[in-house]
C-alpha cells in the first residue's frame, strides 16, 4: 500500500500547482510547433499531388543545395578564421578577432540588398567594367543560388567562427602539445586531434547556419530563388491556401529535424570534456607574405560582410536627401518595431520566470526537464512557428466572429505570441541560468520563514535573477527588432516594422530609402555584440560563454 | 533585557518516515521524538540521511511514507503534505543561507508575519539575544562568519517557530569560534525553551547540544537517549563505537558476569554464552605488573592514552594523569567501573574505532 503512493508522489512533486503551471507554460510555448508536426501525420493527398506535379521539386532541390552551400560556406569561413585567429599570430589579429564577430549584426535581407546593389547590371562595379572593357564585359549572374548562398554565409558564419573559437579555446593546451610532443607537426595535430575535438561544435554551429537558412524566404527573393519557405510565404499570402501552407511547413520541419537528426548523427555520442582553463595554444608568428595573406583573407571577409555594406548604406544616407520625407512614417514603424520587441521580452522573461520557477517549486525532477522544452522554438525555421500559430489564430477568429479591429488585434497578439515562441531561449537560458546560481538553501530559508511561491519570486528570485533576466530581454527584444519572416507572415493588413520596411523598400529597388532603417537595425544589434566584447576584454573566456549558449540553442531543439 | 519566553513551542514526532532518492532508500522508516521545549541532536556519519530527515520535517522534501506531526497537527502523511512555509517550523543551514540582497534587519524580518507590530522592536531584540545589537543596517557580505550564523538564528527564532532545525550550522566556522557560539547558541534556545533538533556528525558536539541524541544508521534511528545513558548502555557495538572511544572485549558469559581477557566482568543483565562486553577506556586502570605490554602513549595536556596489548588483544586505557608509563613496560589491568554491558556476539561485527 505505501508503494502505490511513491510514483505519482514524484510526478506530481511537492506543489502539485506549480506542476501544473509549469507544464501549462511549456504546453502553451511548443503548442504552434506541435500543431504543424501533426499536420505531418496528417497529409493531404490531394494538396501533395498538387505539389509534387508543380513547383515542388524544384523548391526541394533550390533548397538542398542552398543549405549545402551555406553550410559548406560557413564551415569554411568559421573554422578557417577561427584557426587563423586562435593559433597564429600576425598584424592586426587582436582586432581581427573581436571584429569578426560583427557580422551577426548584419541581417541576411540588407547585406542583400546592398550586394545586389552594389554588384547588379546597374550597380557600381558592373558599371565601372563596362566603361573600362567595353559594353559585352562578362559578369557571373548575381541573382542566383550561389549569390545568396555567399550573401547568407558572410552574414552567418559568425555563428561557426564562434563556436569554433570557443571550440579551440576550451580544449586545454595539453591535449595539442601532447599531440606535438607525440610527434604531429602542426597541420597533423590540426587534422588529428584539434578538428575531431572540435567537430561536435562545428557541427552545431552548423546546424544552426542551416536553420537559419531555412527560416529566410525574404533575402531569397531578391535574388529571385524559390526555396520550400518562400512557398510557404507565396502560399498563405498569396492565396491564402491554410491546408498547402500548413504542410508546406511540416515539410520544413521534417527537414529540420533530419539536419538536427544529421548532427546526432555526426556527432556520435561524442562529448568533450576538458578540465583546466581556457588559453589560447600557441600562436606561431606568421611573417612576410604568409602574414600579408592572413591580412588579407580576415580583411576582405570582413569588408565584404560588414564594412562595404555599412559604408554604402551611409553614402546612401548621405547623398539622399528625399529619405527625410519618410521620417514620419519612420517614426510610425519604429514605434512598431520597439512595440512588437518590449512586448515579446517581457513576454519570454515572465513566462521564462514562471517556467524557471515553477519547476523548481514544483520539486519534481521531471518537471525541471520538461520546462527546458520552452526553449525548442529557437531551433525550429521561423515560418514553422508562423504558420502554426496562424492556424490557432484561425481557430480564434473562427470562434470568436470577425470584426475588422479584432482580427488586427488578434494578429498582433498572435505576433508577439510567435515571437516569444521562438526566441523563449534568450529569455529561458538567462533566467535560468540565474537562478542555478542562487543557492537553493536561500529558497529553503524563505520557505521555512513562511514565504510561499508568490514572496518568494517576488523577494528573491526576482531581485536576484532580475539582472539575467534583463539581459535575457534585451537579446530578445533585439532579435524581435531584427526578425523579418516571422512579421511577414503573421502581421495584420498596414502593420509594418522597421524591418518588414527594409524589405519592402528594398524589394522595390529602393535602396537609398532603406537605408535609414537598415542602419537603425544594424546599429541595435551591435549592442548586444559589443556588449559581449567588452566582457571579453575584461573577462577572456566569455566568448565560449556566448558560444555555449549559442549550443544550447541547438541542444534544446533536439531533446 | 527582558526576553519574551516563547509559548508556542510544540511535540515534534516522526514516525516511520521513508524518502528514495531516485530508487535509493534513504530514509527507512524513521522515528524519532522531540519532547515540547526540549533538543535533540541527531548524530550520524555523512551519508545516512540525517539531512534528509531535517528537510522532510521542514518540508523541503516530500517523504513517500509516513508520519510527520508538530503539537498533534500532522504535518505529512499518506495523503496530505504541508507545504514548508505553513509550517511554522525554523530552520538554520549549514551555509546559513542569508538573503544577500537584504540588511541584517530585514532578513531577520523576513519571517515575521504581514502585519506584525513593532516589527523594529521585535527585530532589534531578537538581533540583541545573538548578540549583534545595531547590526541592523550591515549587509551579509559585510559579515564575519561567526556573526553571519547568529544573523541566520536571529532570522529563525525572530519569527517564535513551533520547532528550530539546525542543520551543522556550527560546521562552517573555526574550532576556536565553534564552541563558544555553540554554548552561546545551546543557552539561548534553552531559554526560549525551543523545541530543537541539532544535525551534527560531531560526537562532542552532540552531546553538548542535545538533551537527548538520537544516533542515526543507513536511514533509521538506532537509539535515541540521554547523552548519559547512550554513552553507558549503547544499543549495540557499532553505536558503541561510534559515540565514544571502546573496548569491545570477546568473553563467555555464565550469567551475572563475563570472561575476557582482562579477567570476570560482572554485567549489568543476565547472559550466557559468547558474548561481547562494553568496556570504555576511562573505566580501566594501570598498574606495575605482568599481564600486558604498552604499544604507545599519546599525551593530550587534560589526560592520555595507552595501547596496551593483552594477549594479542589491543586494550585503549584512558588515564586523567600525566603519563606515567611508556611504550614497552609490563603493566597489570583492572576494569573498575559499573557492571558492563554486553552484546550476543553475532551482532559484534563492528571494530571499536
Amino acid at each position: 500500500m505505501r508503494s502505490d503512493t511513491t510514483e505519482p508522489a514524484r510526478l506530481r512533486g511537492r506543489r502539485p500547482i506549480w506542476t501544473g503551471i509549469t507544464l501549462g507554460v511549456v504546453a502553451v510555448i511548443i503548442a504552434p510547433i506541435v500543431l504543424v508536426g501533426l499536420g505531418a501525420f496528417s497529409p493531404s493527398l490531394d494538396v501533395w499531388s498538387q505539389l509534387w506535379s508543380g513547383p515542388l521539386p524544384e523548391m526541394l532541390s533550390t533548397t538542398g543545395v542552398l543549405l549545402v552551400l551555406v553550410g559548406v560556406g560557413t564551415l569554411i569561413l568559421g573554422t578557417g578564421l577561427a584557426w587563423l585567429t586562435t593559433a597564429n599570430e600576425f598584424p592586426g589579429r587582436r582586432i581581427f578577432t573581436w571584429a569578426l564577430m560583427l557580422p551577426l549584426a548584419m541581417p541576411a535581407y540588407i547585406l542583400g540588398f546592398v550586394f545586389l546593389a552594389v554588384l547588379d547590371f546597374a550597380g557600381p562595379v558592373q558599371t565601372a567594367l563596362r566603361s573600362w572593357f567595353g559594353p559585352e564585359v562578362w559578369f557571373p549572374d548575381v541573382s542566383s543560388t550561389v549569390g545568396v548562398a555567399i550573401v547568407m554565409s558572410l552574414s552567418l558564419y559568425p555563428y561557426v567562427y564562434i563556436l569554433a573559437r570557443a571550440a579551440l579555446r576550451e580544449q586545454t593546451p595539453a591535449t595539442y602539445e601532447s599531440a606535438r610532443m607525440l610527434g604531429d607537426n602542426r597541420m597533423a595535430a590540426l587534422r588529428r586531434v584539434v578538428l575531431p575535438m572540435a567537430r561536435p561544435s562545428l557541427a552545431a554551429g552548423m546546424v544552426l547556419v542551416m536553420m537559419e537558412t531555412l527560416t529566410d524566404f525574404a533575402t531569397v527573393q531578391y535574388f529571385n530563388v524559390q526555396t520550400v519557405s518562400v512557398g510557404i510565404y507565396q502560399v498563405w499570402r498569396g492565396m491564402f491556401d491554410r491546408e498547402t501552407a500548413v504542410e508546406l511547413a511540416a515539410l520544413v520541419l521534417f527537414i529540420a529535424l533530419f539536419i538536427i537528426g544529421l548532427e546526432r548523427l555526426l556527432r556520435g555520442p561524442a562529448r568533450f570534456h576538458q578540465r583546466g582553463a581556457p588559453r589560447d595554444i600557441e600562436r606561431v608568428p606568421l611573417r612576410g607574405w604568409k602574414a600579408a595573406v592572413a591580412v588579407s583573407i580576415c580583411g576582405s571577409v570582413l569588408s565584404a560582410a560588414i564594412i562595404v555594406p555599412l559604408v554604402q548604406l551611409l553614402y546612401w544616407l548621405w547623398t539622399s536627401p528625399a529619405v527625410v520625407t519618410d521620417m514620419t512614417r519612420a517614426f510610425e514603424f519604429l514605434s512598431n518595431s520597439l512595440g512588437m520587441a518590449v512586448a515579446a521580452a517581457f513576454g519570454c522573461v515572465f513566462f521564462a520566470m514562471l517556467a524557471a520557477g515553477g519547476a523548481r517549486f514544483s520539486g519534481s525532477p521531471l518537471v525541471r526537464r520538461a520546462a527546458h522544452l520552452v526553449t525548442v522554438g529557437y531551433a525550429v525555421p521561423g515560418p514553422v512557428v508562423a504558420i502554426g500559430v496562424l492556424v490557432m489564430i484561425g481557430w480564434v477568429s473562427g470562434v470568436a466572429g470577425s470584426n475588422p479591429a479584432g482580427i488586427v488585434l488578434l494578429s498582433l497578439t498572435g505576433l508577439v505570441y510567435a515571437y516569444i515562441v521562438r526566441f523563449m531561449a534568450l529569455g529561458y537560458g538567462s533566467v535560468d541560468a540565474s537562478m542555478e546560481k542562487i543557492t537553493p538553501s536561500t529558497v529553503d530559508a524563505a520557505h521555512t520563514l513562511g514565504a510561499g511561491p508568490p514572496r518568494v519570486m517576488k523577494q528573491i528570485y526576482f531581485p536576484m535573477a532580475g539582472a539575467g533576466a534583463a539581459a535575457g530581454a534585451v537579446l530578445v527584444a533585439i532579435d524581435v527588432l531584427k526578425e523579418l519572416p516571422i512579421v511577414l507572415l503573421i502581421r495584420p493588413f498596414g502593420f509594418t516594422t522597421a524591418s518588414v520596411w527594409v524589405w519592402e523598400l528594398a524589394s522595390e529597388s529602393r535602396w537609398a530609402a532603406a537605408a535609414v532603417p537598415a542602419l537603425l537595425i544594424v546599429l541595435t544589434a551591435m549592442i548586444p555584440i559589443a556588449i559581449y566584447l567588452g566582457r571579453e576584454r575584461r573577462k577572456p573566456g566569455s566568448a565560449v560563454a556566448l558560444g555555449a549558449r549559442v549550443v544550447t540553442r541547438v541542444e534544446a531543439g533536439v531533446e | 533585557m527582558g526576553i519574551v519566553k516563547t509559548s508556542s513551542s510544540r511535540q515534534l514526532v516522526v514516525r516511520g518516515v521513508t524518502k528514495d532518492f531516485e530508487g535509493e532508500r534513504v530514509l527507512r522508516g524513521v522515528d524519532l521524538t522531540v519532547e515540547r521545549g526540549s533538543s535533540v541532536t541527531l548524530l550520524g556519519q555523512s551519508g545516512c540521511g540525517k539531512t534528509t530527515l531535517l528537510r522532510a520535517i521542514a518540508g523541503l522534501e516530500r517523504p513517500e511514507a509516513g508520519t510527520i506531526s508538530l503539537g498533534g497537527k500532522i504535518l505529512t502523511n499518506g495523503e496530505t503534505f504541508v507545504a514548508p512555509e505553513r509550517r511554522r517550523i525554523g530552520m538554520v543551514f549549514q551555509d546559513w543561507a542569508l538573503f544577500p540582497h537584504l540588511d541584517v534587519a530585514t532578513n531577520v524580518a523576513y519571517g515575521l508575519p504581514k502585519g506584525t507590530e513593532n516589527r523594529g522592536a521585535i527585530v532589534e531584540e531578537t538581533l540583541e539575544m545573538v548578540g549583534l545589537s545595531g547590526f541592523g543596517r550591515r549587509m551579509p557580505s559585510t559579515l564575519s562568519g561567526g556573526e553571519q550564523q547568529r544573523v541566520a538564528i536571529a532570522r529563525a527564532i525572530a519569527p517564535r517557530p513551533d520547532a528550530l532545525l539546525l542543520d551543522e550550522p556550527f560546521s562552517n566556522l573555526d574550532a576556536g569560534l565553534r564552541a563558544i557560539v555553540r554554548s552561546d547558541t545551546r543557552a539561548l534556545l534553552r531559554e526560549l525553551e525551543m523545541t530543537t533538533l541539532f544535525v551534527t556528525h560531531d560526537q562532542g558536539e552532540a552531546f553538548v547540544l542535545g538533551d537527548e541524541v538520537a544516533v542515526m544508521r543507513d536511514g533509521v534511528i538506532r537509539q535515541q537517549a540521554p547523552p548519559g545513558v547512550l554513552y553507558s548502555s549503547p544499543i549495540d557495538p557499532w553505536v558503541a563505537a561510534f559515540v565514544g572511544e571502546a573496548n569491545l572485549l570477546l568473553a563467555d558469559a555464565d550469567g551475572q558476569s563475563a570472561h575476557t581477557v582482562l579477567g570476570s566482568i560482572p554485567l549489568a543483565d543476565q547472559a550466557f554464552g559468547k558474548h561481547t562486553v562494553l568496556l570504555r577506556p576511562e573505566q580501566i586502570y594501570l598498574a606495575p605488573g605482568s599481564e600486558g605490554r604498552v604499544k604507545s602513549v599519546e599525551f593530550y595536556g587534560h589526560d592520555c592514552s595507552y595501547r596496551v596489548d593483552v594477549d594479542g588483544t589491543e586494550i585503549i586505557v584512558r588515564s586523567i594523569a600525566a603519563p606515567v608509563f611508556s611504550p614497552g613496560d609490563h603493566v597489570s589491568l583492572s576494569y573498575q567501573g559499573p557492571e558492563a554491558v554486553s552484546y550476543p556476539t553475532a551482532e559484534a561485527d563492528s571494530k571499536a574505532s
